[in-house]
């Protein structure tokens, strides 16, 4: 049982002072999958996978990761792990090859192949031309794909992404995702932590944190049906006018701007939602269009991170 | 063991990259202690010549005229002018153009043999203390060739021979004090950043995830500056002995000996303030917190035996303090290291003791 999964956290806590960044967790994570973590800054993200490679002592908790157990026996798990940190940690004063260079000898990465997986590793990553360039003076981008090469140098059983592509531009961003997959489809186990939506829809599998505290997870469609909630999709002449009326109305939860639309979330347990939001907008005397839709990933996400008292 | 020296070497040809990048810190390597040894050679001069003098000679006789050659000669004091009277010193004074008035009664042949009166009266400007303590010792002269012929009197009196520096020169004294401070300046400084640097810039967190240990880190970081520390003992040697004619009278193995304990004292220190501290500037200060009283209690600047017996406790604990021991010792006294076992046990000591805090302080965690 234990087998089928490169993490297993149990009751994983880690307090700073008064401050609760990361309350009983549990998590599973399955091998060689991608594994999605979503939250906004300051939910615990960076802190849980700090905790997960031994950087941070728990407060209460342990996990098992990849048959170690942490904490306690992080020296014979480094070894086997890939970490890449939030800021670019590589030596801006290295050239790009004696960045990998460096890392290859950290690692005791076999001498005899040791120029073969760099030249590999620089022209996987399309890092070639950067070759003799100091890693400083290179563009988001190259740092990012730079940091994930060293990462991986050592083929990691599994590898430990704190929100990698938070300084990247969108075509970077899709270049690394389709790494991330060829990665995964070789047997690497990836957790990857991330505040972008669309990253999370990607991933096989993710958990949301909210302040510390994890409020669901499972793949992206399964938390897609089972919000809880119905989805309005109201489009109006007047967004402003319409989110006001609709803002009266005790039982709706959240509602969100998208341009013209606006997505309006019910909790599933009241009767004619559409009704509801309808009869809202009428009595305003606000001319719009209200049907139900189904839920994206950002629906997911504000609808377990709104208050509990109003998902009551 | 192979990995170990794997990622050693890994840590170690870092740096090196990484120092020959940094131009700056590549300047200082070198431009330090040359500057350093340049500035305090010929700048602190405590050894006072040639302070302008003006006399006034009453009596012109043989006698007098002898006095005066025999002072000149000390070069001490340099005679630029001549006055009639002691109010003619006085003002010469005041206006700052002499430091001592040197005033010879028209009775001076008489007074010499006379056991109540003093037969020179020296005017001296106070204000500097060290001008001050040398007229003092010119003021012993009259009052000795009172009670004996004059000549061997004068002989006793300039007979102030301080031995192993016989000129009284200070960079001779100087020289192998400047060793320690400049030493001790680089290595502590370079130390003491090597590891916040890397903390700041993020580069610790990647580095302490891998399978590097604290113990690789920590000595890969130190080994290069070794060899640093050692070219820089080699280039205040060589100036020393070029340009200020400083001796090395015991034997040079020693010297380096001594040097290797002190280098590797000062990295130990460093590392500590470097697992102490959370920003290059805090390690900076908490360098020149260290500097200070190295420079002040350490014997480098005043002697030892003369400062109250806190500030040598103080200095007792300092490393420089003991390494400045073991170079004035085998320089100047030809004293083989054997018989300074002492400072270079305590040397070896703290180098222990600072090492295994440091290392015991550094843990592979960010909490």
């Amino acid at each position: 049982m234990k087998n089928q999964y490169a993490i297993a956290a149990r009751g994983l806590s880690k307090h700073f002072g008064e401050l609760k960044a990361v309350s009983e967790l549990d998590l599973n994570v399955p091998k060689g999958e991608i594994y999605g973590f979503l939250g906004p800054n300051g939910s615990g993200k960076s802190t849980t996978i700090r905790m997960l490679c031994g950087l941070l002592t728990p407060t209460t908790g342990s996990a098992d990761v990849l048959g170690t157990t942490i904490p306690g026996d992080a020296k014979n798990l480094k070894p086997r792990i890939g970490y890449m940190t939030q800021k670019f940690s590589l030596f801006g004063d290295l050239t790009v090859q004696e960045n990998l260079k460096f890392i290859a000898e950290i690692y005791s990465y076999r001498r005899s192949d040791r120029s073969r997986r760099i030249d590999e590793l620089l022209q996987r990553y399309d890092l070639v031309e950067q070759r003799k360039q100091f890693a400083g003076t290179m563009s988001g981008g190259q740092k990012q794909r730079l940091a994930l090469a060293c990462a991986v140098l050592h083929h990691p059983d599994l590898l430990l992404l704190d929100e990698p592509t938070s300084a990247v531009d969108p075509q970077s961003r899709r270049d690394f995702w389709a790494n991330l997959f060829r990665l995964a489809e070789s047997g690497t186990t990836i957790m990857v932590s991330t505040h972008y939506m669309d990253e999370a829809e990607r991933c096989h599998r993710l958990a949301i944190l909210d302040r510390g505290v994890k409020v669901a997870d499972g793949t992206p469609q399964e938390l897609q049906a089972n919000t809880g909630m119905n989805v309005i999709e109201v489009v109006a002449k007047n967004p402003y006018a319409a989110q006001a009326a609709l803002d009266e109305v005790a039982e709706i939860v959240s509602v969100t701007q998208l341009g013209v639309r606006l997505r309006v979330l019910i909790p599933d347990r009241h009767a004619d939602p559409v009704d509801r939001v309808s009869a809202a907008l009428d009595s305003r005397g606000v001319s719009a269009s209200a049907n139900i839709a189904s839920p994206s990933l950002e629906d997911v996400f504000v609808a377990v991170t709104v208050k509990p008292e109003a998902r009551q | 063991m192979n990995s170990f020296l794997s990622r050693l070497s890994a840590i170690i040809k870092k740096e090196v990259l990484q120092l020959g990048r940094d131009r700056l810190t590549f300047g200082m390597v070198f431009g330090l202690p040359i500057i350093q040894i340049l500035l305090f050679g010929y700048a602190i001069n405590t050894d006072v010549r040639n302070l302008n003098t003006a006399l006034a000679d009453q009596a012109g006789t043989h006698l007098s005229r002898q006095f005066v050659s025999e002072l000149r000669a000390s070069q001490v004091v340099d005679i630029i002018a001549t006055a009639e009277d002691a109010a003619e010193l006085e003002a010469m004074l005041r206006r700052g153009e002499i430091s001592i008035g040197i005033m010879i009664p028209h009775d001076f042949d008489r007074r010499v043999v006379d056991q109540d009166r003093a037969a020179v009266h020296i005017l001296v400007d106070g204000s500097d203390p060290t001008i001050l303590g040398v007229a003092n010792q010119l003021r012993f002269m009259p009052l000795r060739f009172d009670v004996s012929p004059l000549r061997q009197a004068k002989q006793e009196l300039i007979e102030v021979r301080p031995y192993y520096n016989p000129e009284r020169r200070t960079p001779v004294n100087i020289v192998p004090g400047l060793m320690g401070i400049i030493l001790m300046m680089t290595m502590m400084l370079f130390t003491a950043v090597a590891i916040v640097r890397e903390r700041e810039r993020g580069n610790l967190e990647m580095l302490i995830n891998t399978p590097l240990s604290s113990a690789e880190l920590m000595i890969g970081k130190v080994a290069p500056y070794v060899v640093i520390g050692l070219l820089q003992l080699a280039i205040i040697l060589g100036v020393g002995q070029l340009l200020f004619d400083v001796p090395i009278r015991g034997s040079v193995v020693d010297l380096y000996i001594a040097g290797c304990a002190f280098i590797a004292a000062n990295l130990a220190l460093g590392l500590l303030i470097s697992t102490a501290t959370h920003t290059q500037f805090q390690a900076m200060q908490m360098t020149v917190f260290i500097l200070m009283p190295s420079i002040l209690l350490s014997g480098f600047m005043f002697p030892f035996d003369g400062m109250p017996i806190i500030a040598q406790y103080i200095g007792e604990i300092l490393p420089t303090t003991h390494f400045i021991r073991l170079t004035r010792g085998i320089m100047l006294r030809e004293a083989p290291i054997g018989e300074l076992t002492y400072d270079l046990f305590y040397l070896v000591g703290f180098t222990l003791v600072a090492m295994t805090v440091a290392a015991t302080r550094f843990t592979k965690r960010l909490d």
